[in-house]
């Protein structure tokens, strides 16, 4: 269950309690998160939307550990990542998170197939069996055929689902997507929202997913929006527009 | 010029890559700089002849000796001035490594013919009365801390083993870029008394001058014609062919030299070509604005080229700057083993030509790229 | 946990026109690092292996070169008795030698070098071992014939076989070829020292040196000790071998100081080059640096990575120059050599080893100039590399 009103004490997947970040920029002082919460269960699809410069990026960097706050606490699996140490908090990330981006951020001189295999070099898995766990990754995404193509043989939406396999492969505790079809025409974004849904429907994972777009936010299972540094329901969001007139 | 602000603007864009390329630049410019010393070096006898001399040696080898009554015959040939001679006195200083030439002159003449080499008048009117007197250069003065009044020790083995001593009693110094202030001089009658009989009466080589240099190759003919058939034969050739024929014996040196010259040249023209490509194909999008806003494709042109130019110029000084500094001390380090290297103004104008041309070659490719460059092709370029 | 190396490879082979400047940059420096070393090499070993341990030379107290020494015919005769000295079946194992200086011109430029003559004893293949005559035959003494190094056949003009020279006031016929394996001897003409120093109008009772074979190379000091202190001589007993290595030194300091400046500079420039490629390579690969320390792939590994990749580029840039130093190998050039003012003909020489030091060479050139940029790599804000356009 995906809650924002943060009880002290939850056994939900990932903790988010009182989570400030602010950064200077030009001189001043500008505070994007301000104590937000967040509990989010195994199994979730949740989307983030709200304007540019909300913090929505902001919010996912936090999470995936690629930042740290200036305040509160964010809590995965029970470890509290707030506070790790660099190199620990690296071997976290490894572990933990899949990440998809909206740039693919695939490695232009590497093949589909050691694209899909980077996070398990970091794992003490022998190549036979990384070459299992790849396979696998990439049958889920039904790339099996283009495994030896490299990124600029592949289409945007083929581009894509190589990033999820890799997302996928080392079978992370959760996966953050970044504008996951924010490049991609109609129809691959489509097909790639699909996959998502198949992979929480039928994969059992959970999903963190920042967009602009309502359509895309509606294939989740909640749409959370960023409203002045702190996270509220949808609902609630049409409450407080009706009754102060922001649009 | 208004575009200035937009050039500087470019080029300190990326501050790290600016100072590696003028960096890049700047040594190039050290090398470039330090063999044209060297090579100079290697030729300073060359550089240094007097167009209006001429040197006599004996056919045989230089080693051979001729007789010191030939001095008077040469005088007396049509266009010649003045004549002196020399020896090779070749003593050792305290230690072997201590290597300077030293002379054994003809006091009467040699000032005539080496008018370069300058002497203040008392300094030389003691030295002619004091048989075991000597003259040193400045350079060489100053390499041993020897002040006039000095008593000088040298040991020989050519002419039998013998120790000598002399009295310092000048310094000449010369105003000639590249003069050899390097030398030490002894008196001809002390050498001749003191040296076993073969080696009496005798000069190792003459040195003329000439009434005018034109006169050159007529008076070198007329003088070994003279001497052909004699005991001693003589071949004469100017001061500058002399020295050139010492030069070639280093021969490979110099192409070795201008062979990494040319390594040098090549690789700063890729570095810097390659910089300004790097940054002109960044800045597409830019220069695309820029074009669609309504500069010139020319404009475009010149203000890639203004850039690579500006870095090849800061570059440039910086090089000599840093190569005015260096040389000095490299020289140092050398002494003894080549002539000191020298930093003329020509060569310093030549560096910094140099590396103008080179930043205007380098900025043209990526120039001409920019300035073909559709408008349209450079927007839809991510 | 490192990021694999095929990714290095790919990626340096994407980008090989920005990594050319690298590469021909240290290629350049260690070309000619090893080029200048192997020259003062060729020309030390030219000088070193003039020398044999068993054989000892002897010059006037003081004279630092043979031309500079002079020993009368009465002091060689003094010499000859002397104990150590091996002998042969003509006598003792000594060869008075008269040294000269013929101007013969160059073959590459046509003006005069000073090449040395050397007036010897006619047993003088018995005490310089390695010496061979290799084409025609050796001179018959008191006829006016010369025998010429290998190099100085090759070196000077008119050296031929069979050829006619003049040489002081004498005409010469060349009868023989010989190879002293390398050495000095190699750039230089013999003949007999009775007529050579007539030729040059000297008295032939008057020799620049004496070399003697010895019984064993552990007999010097026995020989010094007399010769030394004998009231009827004044004379320098020197082991062949260290009295030529001491012929060298001047030349080779100045090679050595010469080309070892040249080569810091252009190293310099080099680590610049390097520096230059290897932040554009970190510049222009932002995102992929991002995306594989987003994945886990610590701080140190991309260090490691971009260190690697730069030592890739430098090892290739190292053999590239070793390569092309190589063809040098045992190319002949000629010089003067200040301490003795003859020419001399060397190789240059181009050993293993110098192309070890080459290749570590270029391996600190690559070090140098991937450290800082690969640091860089590893700190870059992951954040906004990761959605940078």
């Amino acid at each position: 269950m995906i809650r924002v009103d943060g009880p002290s004490i939850s056994n939900s997947l990932i903790q988010v309690r009182g989570l400030n970040k602010t950064y200077t920029r030009g001189g001043e002082q500008i505070q994007v998160l301000q104590g937000l919460n967040l509990d989010v269960d195994k199994g979730d699809f949740v989307a983030f939307m709200g304007p540019s410069g909300s913090g929505k990026t902001t919010l996912l960097n936090l999470l995936g550990g690629l930042d740290v706050p200036s305040a509160g606490s964010v809590t995965v699996d029970g470890d509290e990542i707030t506070h790790m140490s660099g190199s620990k908090l690296t071997h976290w990330r490894a572990r933990h998170v899949g990440f998809i981006f909206q740039m693919y951020n695939l490695i232009p001189v590497l093949t589909a197939y050691q694209n899909v295999e980077l996070p398990l070099l970091l794992t003490k898995l022998s190549s036979s069996e990384r070459r299992k766990h790849v396979e696998t990754a990439l049958g889920v995404v039904s790339l099996s055929d283009r495994m030896h193509h490299y990124p600029r043989q592949l289409s945007g939406g083929q581009e894509q689902r190589v990033t999820i396999a890799r997302a996928i492969v080392s079978d992370p505790t959760f996966l953050l997507c970044d504008e996951p079809t924010g490049d991609l025409d109609r129809k691959s974004a489509g097909e790639i929202m699909g996959l998502i849904e198949e992979l929480v429907s039928k994969y059992g994972k959970t999903v963190l997913m920042v967009t602009h777009d309502p359509l895309i936010a509606a294939r989740a299972h909640t749409t959370l929006h960023l409203d002045k540094g702190v996270l509220v329901e949808a609902h609630k969001l049409e409450q407080g527009a009706l009754a102060g007139g922001v649009a | 010029m208004k575009f200035r602000s937009l050039i500087f603007a470019n080029l300190f864009r990326k501050k790290f890559r600016l100072i590696l390329t003028v960096g890049s630049f700047a040594i190039a410019l050290v090398l470039f700089t330090f063999l044209g010393v060297v090579k100079s070096a290697f030729n300073r006898g060359v550089e240094v002849a007097g167009a209006d001399r001429l040197i006599v040696v004996d056919r045989v080898g230089l080693m051979q000796l001729m007789p010191v009554s030939y001095g008077d015959k040469i005088r007396a040939i049509p266009g010649v001035k003045y004549v002196t001679h020399d020896h090779w006195f070749g003593g050792v200083y305290q230690d072997e490594k201590n290597f300077f030439p030293q002379f054994v002159i003809d006091v009467e003449n040699h000032r005539q013919v080496y008018p370069e080499f300058i002497v203040p008048d008392e300094q030389w009117n003691n030295f002619v009365k004091d048989r075991q007197g000597c003259i040193a250069g400045r350079r060489l003065a100053e390499r041993f801390h020897w002040k006039v009044g000095d008593r000088i020790p040298l040991k020989t083995t050519i002419y039998g083993a013998a120790n000598w001593e002399f009295n310092l009693d000048g310094i000449y110094h010369t105003d000639k870029e590249g003069g050899d202030e390097g030398q030490f001089w002894l008196q001809w009658k002390y050498f001749d008394e003191t040296v076993p009989s073969v080696i009496k009466s005798t000069a190792g080589w003459y040195i003329l001058k000439l009434d005018s240099p034109d006169d050159a190759v007529r008076v070198a003919k007329a003088i070994d014609e003279k001497f052909a058939n004699s005991s001693d034969e003589t071949k004469t050739e100017t001061e500058s062919a002399f020295a050139a024929g010492f030069a070639k014996q280093f021969g490979n040196i110099e192409f070795l030299i201008m062979t990494i010259g040319g390594v040098v040249f090549f690789t700063l023209l890729l570095v810097t070509g390659n910089t300004m490509a790097i940054s002109v194909r960044e800045r597409t999008n830019e220069l695309a604005v820029l074009k669609a806003i309504g500069l010139t494709d020319r404009t475009v042109l010149f203000l890639v080229l203004a850039e690579s130019l500006v870095i090849s110029f800061i570059g440039g000084v910086l090089g000599l700057f840093l190569a005015w500094g260096a040389i000095p001390a490299v020289s140092a380090a050398l002494t003894g083993l080549l002539p000191p290297l020298l930093l003329s103004k020509t060569m310093l104008t030549l560096g910094l030509l140099f590396a103008l041309f080179i930043g205007a070659a380098s900025g043209l490719l990526p120039g001409i790229g920019a300035m073909r460059m559709r408008v349209v092709n450079a927007m839809r370029r991510v | 946990m490192a990021i694999p190396i095929i990714y290095n490879v790919r990626s340096v082979r994407a980008r090989w026109t920005s990594a050319i400047v690298a590469v021909v940059g240290i290629a350049g420096t260690v070309g000619v690092f090893v080029a200048m070393l192997s020259l003062a090499r060729g020309f030390r070993a030219t000088l070193v292996s003039s020398g044999s341990e068993d054989n000892a030379l002897i010059v006037r107290g003081g004279a630092t070169s043979e031309i500079t020494s002079g020993i009368g015919l009465d002091s060689v005769k003094i010499i000859q008795d002397a104990p150590g000295i091996a002998r042969g079946t003509g006598g003792p194992l000594v060869t008075a030698e008269a040294v000269l200086m013929a101007p013969i011109p160059l073959i590459s430029t046509g003006t005069d070098a000073n090449v040395e003559l050397r007036g010897v004893a006619p047993n003088v293949l018995e005490i310089r071992k390695q010496v061979k005559i290799v084409q025609g035959r050796m001179f018959i003494p008191g006829l006016t014939e010369v025998v010429v190094g290998k190099n100085a056949n090759t070196t000077y003009s008119g050296l031929t076989l069979n050829n006619t020279i003049w040489l002081g006031t004498m005409q010469w016929k060349v009868v023989g070829i010989f190879d002293a394996g390398g050495s000095s001897f190699d750039s230089e003409v013999w003949g007999d020292s009775r007529l050579l120093t007539e030729a040059y109008k000297r008295p032939d009772t008057f020799f620049q040196s004496v070399t003697v074979h010895l019984t064993s190379p552990q007999a010097l000091t026995q020989l010094k000790d007399s010769l030394t202190t004998d009231p009827r001589l004044n004379v320098d007993v020197t082991r062949e071998i260290e009295y030529y290595a001491k012929q060298s030194t001047r030349m080779t300091t100045l090679i050595t100081r010469l080309g070892g400046f040249v080569a810091f500079v252009m190293a310099i420039g080099a680590v610049f080059g390097a520096l230059n490629t290897m932040y554009s390579a970190v510049a222009d690969r932002g995102r992929e640096i991002a995306t594989m320390r987003a994945l886990g792939f610590g701080g140190p590994s991309v260090v490691f990575s971009f260190l690697l990749e730069a030592l890739l580029i430098s090892f290739i840039g190292g053999v590239l120059g070793c390569l092309a130093v190589l063809r040098l190998n045992g190319i002949t050039t000629s010089t003067i050599n200040f301490q003795t003012f003859s020419n001399l003909a060397f190789a240059f020489k181009v050993t293993p080893d110098l192309l070890g030091w080459g290749v570590v060479f270029a391996l600190v050139m690559g070090i140098l100039g991937g450290m800082s940029p690969a640091i860089r790599a590893a700190s870059l804000p992951v954040a906004s590399a990761l959605r940078e356009l």
